[in-house]
């Protein structure tokens, strides 16, 4: 870990340590959409094994994009975003520093909802609990790293927040995918959860590559 | 309008050859040339709207000029020379959970292999506590504005381009902060400053640029004080 990125990270972690915006707003948010969902659906016996996998991931997405539309919101009510610009330091470090603070903020929601959406929906793992802990992490770093890149490519937009769910959530649809299945099937234990895992891993390998090389363009652009 | 450079090519800070920058249809800039030579401060005067703000982030990398050419220190980006620039905008482009100190701290980490001031010492200089236990959130307007400067001054660049600094600023700051900057010139930098006070900048002008409607309207030795 370099200096640079270590500087942006504790940074962002003080902010939010200060602030808690994005853990509040996205503890409530994910809280809502677990509890809104165990109403709708009968959370009893084996159908809520079947869609807990989907309303854990859809509640992590809606979540993490109601923090990912304030990630640079910093950056941008001040101008800081020129003062960054300005400093030798390479903006992909800026990046990779919003990536890891934000999945931290993300994980630790999840973490603090896992006992509620047990009790909700009545879950027992049947598969391999273990494998959740690396589903989980990979699929929120899928959202979180594609998540940072498109809000800072629509920061400049008027309507930012419409833009990044625009952009996001079509091509966050495979790893979406993957996680989703993963999840079901260590949940039901009735497939093996290894090739949506897999998948998941070279999506977030491509991903991050390819953001963290095309980050200095959008960074520094007008 | 090209200015007189009064020493030869190789000791002009920054040049602005024909530069023009459009917003869509509407010109901020147009044509402008201008040379910038060390050590010396540069105030530029004009209504709102006549391209001050937007000569300046050009010098900075901030902008890309539409049209023309700019030269900062030799590059012909002045991207690539960013690290020896010092930009201050109306905003503080600090912030406002972080306390003034941190804030520079947090700045002075990204200029590896650049010999930075203390943050400590930068907010001493601007007339700032360090100790001072308060979020610049909680700062007044003035008081950010010379957090913003401390944060300039810290890597102690060798051009340093300000935009208003003494909006917010009561008469007594602002003299402190004119008297800072003459004395940050006298070490062979150059300053280019935008302003609607001219008076406060009088001291330290060497030279007075006024543009108007995006295009340099005169070009004036000041008379400096300080």
């Amino acid at each position: 870990m370099t200096r640079a990125l270590w500087t942006h990270l504790a940074k962002d972690l003080r902010i939010e340590w200060r602030s808690l915006d994005a853990l509040v707003s996205m503890l409530f948010f994910s809280g809502l959409v677990v509890v809104l969902f165990s109403i709708a659906f009968d959370p009893r016996g084996a159908f809520s094994q079947q869609i807990a996998g989907g309303v854990l991931c859809v509640a992590t997405m809606f979540a993490s994009v109601s923090a990912l539309n304030q990630a640079w919101a910093r950056e941008i009510r001040h101008q800081v975003m020129d003062a960054q610009r300005m400093v030798p330091a390479p903006g992909a470090e800026l990046y990779l520093a919003k990536v890891l603070a934000n999945f931290l903020f993300v994980t630790i929601v999840q973490i603090i909802l896992a006992p509620f959406f047990f009790i909700f929906y009545n879950l027992h793992i049947a598969g391999q609990a273990w494998l959740l802990a690396l589903v989980l992490p990979l699929g929120t770093w899928a959202l979180v790293a594609n998540g940072i890149f498109f809000a800072a490519l629509s920061i400049r937009s008027r309507n930012r927040e419409l833009l990044l769910s625009l952009i996001l959530f079509p091509i966050f649809i495979p790893a979406l995918l993957a996680m989703v299945q993963a999840t079901t099937a260590i949940l039901t234990g009735e497939s093996d959860p290894t090739l949506w895992i897999k998948l998941l891993l070279g999506y977030d390998i491509i991903f991050t590559t390819v953001s963290l090389l095309l980050f200095d363009v959008v960074f520094h652009a007008e | 309008m090209i200015a007189p450079a009064r020493e030869a090519a190789s000791s002009v800070c920054a040049r602005l050859d024909n530069v023009s920058k459009l917003f869509g249809s509407f010109a901020a800039l147009r044509q402008v040339s201008v040379e910038f030579e060390p050590g010396c401060c540069y105030v530029l005067l004009g209504e709102n709207g006549a391209g001050k703000s937007t000569l300046l982030r050009i010098l900075a990398g901030l902008l890309r000029p539409s049209f023309g050419k700019v030269t900062v220190f030799g590059e012909d980006e002045p991207h690539e020379a960013r690290e020896r620039i010092g930009y201050m905008s109306h905003a503080p482009m600090l912030y406002d959970e972080l306390t003034a100190e941190e804030n520079l701290c947090y700045f002075a980490s990204l200029y590896p292999g650049r010999a930075c001031l203390a943050p400590a010492e930068a907010l001493r200089q601007v007339g700032l506590d360090p100790e001072l236990d308060r979020t610049l959130g909680q700062y007044s307007q003035g008081m950010r504005q010379r957090t913003s400067l401390a944060r300039v001054l810290l890597s102690a660049p060798e051009l340093l381009l300000l935009d208003e600094p003494f909006s917010n600023m009561d008469v007594e700051s602002a003299r402190q902060m004119v008297e800072l900057l003459a004395h940050f010139r006298h070490g062979s930098r150059t300053i280019v400053l935008t302003t609607h006070q001219r008076e406060l900048a009088a001291p330290i002008a060497d030279y007075v640029l006024t543009l108007h409607a995006g295009r340099v309207a005169s070009l004036e030795p000041g008379r400096p004080t300080q």
